[in-house]
């Protein structure tokens, strides 16, 4: 068989293992069913398994008896295909889809509550400002930025705010969507 | 004190609605039935429900919320309620009610220690792929989360370990629920389904229908399992067949599931390949058929794993190349080509790397791949089936093996394991329980029939044996059901004497007392230098453990009292125990300690000082170590 990586391997023994590959950062989508105890079960699951979600973003779709599900997860390419497959076997799992290497856009939301003085104040509107951040509580000595972007951005911008003192921060994960015409939620079959 | 006392939110809705519900928790609740005919409830929806199904046999419990289903089941006479003495024997029997018929099996119990009782047995059924429904009462709906009385979170605690499971909380959802669960548990890979139903959902009136079977599937649009395999796959396997001298098929439970075993013959014929099988795959094939080349893995025959690591291609069907099977995947099969049918896509390329992996239904796969395959002339492989019989009479005349049933001077566990199965003519349902036991009954059970054996394989769950092969035995009741157990499982389950005595249900259980617990001797011996620790095992006098319950019993220590035990216990009509005292120190050998590979047997049979181990093994019996065991008379 060509491709098989152990033919005729012979006294080498060095059958390879799954999952050995390099682990890197993957997007998968997933659309649920809008049921209670769905999430616990996806979360559930992905605990069971050992595999571990760095972010999680839920919320209604469209149709009003589905759910759209974002996560993160770490790990080589062997390791993340097992996740979507486990994650597909929840009957309450109607599709799944690891987008990682698709046309996307990717954003997610964060809020950031920085400590201001009046002297630091318009220092810190501008500059959010200029970030694409949005001011949505100004107070005396603290102030809401609102960032929204791809998580690189938030980064960035959280890095910038971080000298002047960040009381508080709060991000969504990121949410996704196919460039283009394509639709992960007409996918489903019903 | 006003009115409403101690009430929390007293006087709003929520709390009305709370206090009725613990009123009616508290209350008899016996429906009216004398004097005209009475509502229909959740409970009668549910017994419909269960007769709709084919499902006439319930191994259950009783307990506070579940009474209202006890309260109607005299007006659905069709149902069989069989009364356990421990919720986990009811999951146990459910498991090898459905393991021998193929059917699914129905337990049941109360909410909170009914149902977490009942776990054990639906984890067994989860890692086996049994088709069980396991039903359980919960408290009203308003005192969910309340930590009411007997009130846990059980559909929490079995989410991980059911295929799927259910909060049902009104009566008008129990003839979908019920419907779904049954179609989950029996289709795709099977497994178990819990079904939670609060006590209000049980007592409320209902008119609700019963689904079709078009209605529950359309009703599960994430859940369509893939029966066809991939044309351009099967195609491949073909040419890989066709290419291949030295093919073996490893044959799985799939196969039994997917009623496999004609087609799987075929191929086996067609192509000329020898059949290996996992523990669960035991009964696919005929086991004294020429292609039958045996059972393989830790336990397996030496001469089996030697054709699996020798293979140049491995068919793996209906199986997922569990630890126990490959060893240490690194050195599995090193010059195979791995073939991978499974219908859940998941398990591909989960534990090894598949070089062809097809997911299907084994039977399916099989009816498209035969066609496809050439037909090879038993000559051709001449020379492959010559060096394979070597190697089995080898195996065969390992010292291990064919004891003529002594060891150490005392009755051997192989030889009675042979002679059960040779006194009921290889026909019977041989339960195992789990250790050497377990291990005995795979090897030595002579299976030639699908679903003959039953064993608790992924979970490993001790004390499985008497209650599945009470379940066997009703299930199947044309066919003897011997519960074949060690004295560690018998002691964990041993309550269901009383079960199969009031019920009149025919198991013949085979007690092997070796007065241990005889795996963790066997690893405390090999794996941990001889530091035995809790492996000694009083036990009780059997004769008169079963003459306290009323079970005909004899007691075997001599080989050739065993045929005259096996005879006059298959005689009884009714239950019967033998009560087998056998070596104390015997080993199931070969052995591939864990973390080595299937070339790292351990092969020897006591300090005899000749080392026959093949490859390098584990650590080694110390000869100077005066509790080793003896050498083995022959």
């Amino acid at each position: 068989m060509s491709g098989a990586p152990n033919s005729a391997a012979g006294a080498a023994l060095a059958r390879a293992l799954p999952g050995s590959g390099d682990a890197r950062r993957h997007l998968i989508v997933a659309i649920v069913n809008n049921r209670p105890g769905v999430l616990n079960r996806v979360a559930s699951l992905m605990r069971a398994r050992n595999f571990n979600i760095e972010s999680l973003a839920v919320s209604v779709t469209e149709r009003s008896d589905t759910s759209r599900m974002t996560l993160t997860i770490l790990g080589d390419e062997v390791h993340v295909e097992q996740a979507t497959k486990q994650l597909y076997k929840l009957i309450d799992v109607l599709k799944v889809e690891d987008v990682t290497d698709s046309a996307i856009v990717e954003h997610e939301l964060a809020l950031i509550k920085v400590r201001v003085t009046s002297k630091s104040r318009p220092e810190l509107v501008s500059l959010a400002e200029m970030h694409h951040g949005r001011v949505v509580d100004l107070g005396d000595d603290a102030v809401i930025v609102e960032i929204v972007g791809e998580p690189g951005d938030v980064d960035r911008v959280v890095e910038l705010l971080r000298e002047f003192g960040i009381k508080e921060l709060v991000r969504t994960g990121s949410v996704v969507m196919a460039r283009g015409s394509g639709s992960i939620e007409e996918q489903v079959k019903r | 004190m006003t009115q409403t006392g101690h009430v929390p939110g007293a006087g709003t809705s929520a709390a009305l609605a709370t206090e009725r519900a613990r009123k009616e928790m508290l209350r008899d609740a016996r429906i009216e039935r004398r004097g005209g005919p009475r509502p229909r409830i959740g409970a009668d929806a549910l017994c419909e429900a269960l007769l709709m199904q084919g499902s006439n046999i319930i191994w259950g419990y009783p307990g506070g919320v579940i009474l209202p289903l006890y309260d109607v089941l005299v007006d659905h006479p069709g149902l069989r309620h069989i009364l356990v003495r421990h919720e986990q024997a009811a999951a146990h029997a459910a498991d090898g009610f459905a393991r021998a018929s193929g059917k699914v099996g129905v337990c049941l119990g109360t909410s909170g220690p009914g149902a977490t009782n009942l776990v054990t047995g639906i984890g067994t059924s989860m890692l086996d792929s049994v088709p069980v429904v396991a039903i359980t009462g919960n408290v009203p709906g308003v005192l969910l989360g309340k930590d009411a009385f007997q009130e846990i979170d059980i559909t929490g605690i079995t989410l991980p370990m059911t295929k799927h499971n259910y909060l049902i909380r009104s009566a008008d959802e129990i003839p979908h629920a019920i419907a779904e669960a049954f179609h989950i548990a029996r289709s795709g890979r099977p497994g178990p389904v819990h079904v939670d139903i609060t006590k209000d959902a049980l007592m409320g009136e209902t008119t609700a229908p019963h689904p079709t079977q078009a209605e529950v599937e359309a009703g599960l649009p994430g859940y369509r399992p893939k029966l066809d395999g991939h044309a351009r796959q099967i195609k491949v396997l073909a040419d890989a067949i066709a290419a291949s001298k030295r093919p073996v098929i490893l044959a799985g439970h799939g196969i039994l599931i997917a009623q496999a075993e004609r087609e799987l013959l075929e191929l086996a014929r067609k192509a000329q390949i020898p059949v290996a099988w996992t523990l669960l795959g035991i009964g696919v094939i005929d086991e004294s058929d020429p292609l039958a080349y045996g059972y393989m893995g830790m336990h397996g025959w030496k001469h089996v794993n030697r054709a699996i690591q020798s293979a140049d291609l491995l068919i793996g069907i209906g199986m997922r190349y569990d630890d126990r099977v490959t060893g240490n995947v690194r050195t599995f099969a090193p010059s195979a080509t791995i073939v991978h049918v499974d219908i859940d896509p998941a398990e591909i390329g989960k534990n090894v790397v598949a070089d062809i992996p097809i997911v299907g239904d084994a039977k399916h796969v099989l009816e498209a791949l035969i066609p496809l395959t050439p037909s090879v002339a038993p000559a051709a492989r001449a020379d492959y089936f010559a060096e394979l019989a070597t190697w089995r009479t080898e195996s065969e005349s390992s010292a291990w093996h064919g004891s003529g049933g002594w060891r150490d001077g005392v009755l051997s566990a192989d030889f009675v394991v042979e002679r059960i199965a040779e006194g009921s003519n290889h026909d019977a349902n041989l339960t195992a329980d789990v250790g050497q036991n377990q291990m005995w009954v795979a090897r030595y059970g002579g299976f030639k029939r699908a679903n003959s054996h039953l064993s608790s394989g992924g979970l490993g769950t001790m004390g499985f044996a008497l209650p599945a092969a009470m379940g066997a035995a009703v299930a199947v009741p044309e066919k003897t059901s011997w519960a074949i157990a060690g004295d560690g499982g018998f002691q964990m389950t041993l309550q269901e004497l009383a079960t199969i005595v009031q019920e009149r249900i025919p198991v013949k259980i085979a007690l092997m007392d070796n007065k241990k617990l005889g795996m963790i001797r066997q690893w405390q011996e090999i794996v941990y230098a001889g530091n035995y620790h809790s492996e000694q095992l009083a036990g009780p006098d059997y004769l008169k453990l079963c003459d306290a319950y009323g079970l005909p019993a004899w007691k075997v220590s001599k080989p050739e009292e065993v045929d005259a035990a096996v005879a006059a216990a298959l005689a009884v009509d009714g239950p019967a125990l033998i009560w087998f005292e056998i070596a104390e120190r015997q080993n199931v050998y070969p052995m591939m300690p864990a973390g080595k590979g299937l070339s790292d047997l351990i092969d020897k049979w006591g300090d005899d000082g000749e080392d026959v181990t093949e490859g390098s093994s584990g650590p080694r019996v110390d000869p100077t170590d005066p509790n080793a065991p003896k050498g083995g008379s022959k």
